[in-house]
Order: C-alpha cells, then structure tokens, then sequence
C-alpha cells in the first residue's frame, strides 16, 4: 500500500487515489494536420519507464483534485508532489543519490530479479513515502 | 424522525419520506450497546453543495451567508445551526437542520443561491443525498478504525473536524463532533451496507470483555 501526499489533505491511502496515465502529454496544436498514426501515438502511445516517471493522480474520494506525482517505477518511491499544469521538478540528483544503485543496476541488467528486488524495496519506499513530501496546509 | 408532526413540506409530502437507513432503526437499536458504543441515524439535514473560489467576491458573499468558508482540510466553519464542510479548495458542503430548508419555511438554499447570482460557481440542493450516522461512545473510535485508514487518534484528529474518507470501503464525510462522538455522512445508497458493517463491527463489544 502506497502512501501518497495529496497536496490539499495530506497523506493518505492508495485505494482513495486513482491513476490518470503519464503526465505532460501536450494536446497536439492542430489535430487536423495530423494523420491516422500521429493521432494514434498521441492517444495511445505512452512512455513505459524503467525508474523516475511523471504520472497524474486524483484523490477520487478526497477532494477529487489532480495533480502530478514523480515516482520511481521501480522502487515506488515517491519523489515529488506537484500542481498540474507545472513543469516537470528536478529531483533526479538528490534522488539517484538517496535510493542507491545497487538495485536499480541490478534490474537493469537482469529482469528475473527483479520481482524479489521491487518487493523488498516497496516496503522501505512505503515507509518513506509520508516523510519525503509533507504538504503545506495539511492538518491530518 | 424528530418534529415530523410540525413539518408540513411539499403539499403534505413530507409526512412519506423515509430516511435511506430507516428500515435499520430496530437493529441499530439493538446493536447499540449503551454506555459503550451507540449508533443511529440523525435526523433529516438540509444540505447544499457549494462550489466557488473562496478568495472571490462571491465567495465572500456565500462566506457572509453561511458564516464563513474553511480555508483547508478539515476545517468546519459555519455558525450555531449552519456547518460548512471543507470538500475541496473551491467545494463545500453546507448542512443545517432540516427546517432550513426552503420547502419547510426556511431560505438556506434560497440565499445561497441568491447570494452566488450570475457569478462562476454553483449552489446544489443534495439534502437528499447523504444520510446521517450518529456513532457514539468510549468505543466509537475503535469501531471506526476498523475500517479507516485515518489517524483517528484526539490529538490529530479533534472535535470540529471534518474528512472526506473511507470507512468500510464506502465513501463518507466523518465528523467529529465530540471528544467521543462522530457523525457520518455517506450516500443514500450506501447507507443500508455502511449500518450493517458498522453494526458488525460493533458486535463484540456486546460480549463480555475476556481478561
């Protein structure tokens, strides 16, 4: 279970959030101009990354607000909340340095491990989650 | 349900309305277990979804009308008989007793809605849609915690606070109204499987403590 900072109340459990898909896909400038694969990449082709990845979410049964989220697809540490419609934050230096390399190096290299290593390193990233963001205005 | 008799309502309709938990009201009586953990359905409220940007100027003449607007999270506002819930930066819930309402002789949603006008923003009469649970008792707080994820403990969690959360996996608004006493407001149709899982979770409390 995740425990996600919500920026309007504060942290909360993953099963009051939802996912909304990989954040900063730009609306094309002129739909019209673009042709049957452009518009289907822009619909349905999306980033699967490996590590630090911008994602929206909704408090759906919060304050139903959206907002962006870095988070480590691997470790699933959370490493910035953030407004939508802001640039993407850059925590990728402080971060890199915080989670260590070893089990990022390992995954890269060898994806059979790679189930026993995320498992382990959900449970501290969990742990660390509520520490990492704490949003100004919550009174929980 | 309380001053039934002096409510006339809607050409007399009032008198047929039954609350969404009413057919529960003898297993919540005797789920109940006096002096430790008491649970049953509030009377009738008028409620009213407000949207609007509290820093505008029809915010503050919603503000005006309703006694104020909470700024954050948990934040209840409001005067004796009118609460403002905090929902969302721009949503509130505004509850009242039930003669606030327009069709009983009061003017809540009326002024509300007067008081929005044509500016952005939305007043929505939703005194039907959520009932209300009275939980109270030295227990309330561990019957809760049986299905809230929240911290429920006193010093996080004080009297005159408001979440909108999760208990039993159904949505709900929960209240704290006394150091022992809380008030939840889930949908109409939820309200049937909220009363019988709070009176699950209430059960063992009826059982002798074992030492």
């Amino acid at each position: 279970m995740l425990l996600i900072s919500c920026p309007n109340c504060g942290s909360r459990d993953e099963t009051e959030f939802h996912y909304g898909g990989q954040a900063h896909v730009p609306y094309p400038e002129n739909p019209n101009d673009m042709n049957d694969r452009e518009w289907a990449e822009f619909l349905f082709y999306r980033d699967n990354t490996k590590g630090t990845f911008a994602e929206r979410w909704l408090h759906s049964t919060g304050c139903r607000q959206w907002f962006n989220m870095l988070r480590d697809t691997v470790t699933y540490d959370i490493q910035a909340v953030y407004p939508m419609g802001t640039p993407r934050p850059d925590v990728s230096v402080p971060a890199a340095a915080e989670s260590g390399t070893a089990s990022t190096a390992a995954d890269s290299t060898t994806t059979g491990s790679a189930a026993p290593s995320t498992s382990a390193t959900s449970i501290s990233a969990t742990s660390t989650a509520s520490s990492t963001t704490a949003p100004e205005g919550a009174t929980k | 349900m309380a001053n039934t008799a002096a409510l006339e309502g809607i050409n007399g309709l009032r008198d047929i309305r039954r609350s969404p938990a009413s057919h529960l009201t003898a297993a919540l009586e005797t789920g109940s277990v006096q002096g430790t953990v008491v649970l049953k359905e509030g009377p009738f409220q008028t409620m009213a979804g407000v949207r609007v940007d509290p820093r505008s100027e029809q915010g503050s003449r919603i503000a005006a009308v309703a006694g104020g607007l909470p700024a954050r999270c948990g934040e209840v506002s409001g005067t004796d008989s009118v609460s403002v819930l905090w929902l969302a930066p721009s949503e509130f819930l505004v509850v009242a007793p039930e003669e606030a309402h327009d069709s009983l002789g009061g003017d809540l949603i009326g002024s509300l809605t007067a008081a929005l006008g044509d500016a952005p923003g939305q007043v929505v009469d939703l005194s039907a849609n959520r009932t209300t649970f009275e939980l109270s008792g030295p227990r309330a707080r561990a019957v809760l915690e049986k299905g809230c994820a929240l911290d429920l403990h006193p010093r996080s969690f004080t009297p005159g606070t408001a979440l909108t959360t999760e208990v039993g996996n159904i949505p709900v608004i929960l209240l704290k109204t006394g150091d022992e006493s809380f008030r939840l407001f889930p949908r109409a149709s939820f309200a049937d499987f909220l009363g019988r899982w709070l009176l699950d979770a209430m059960r063992e409390y009826a059982s002798p403590e074992v030492p």
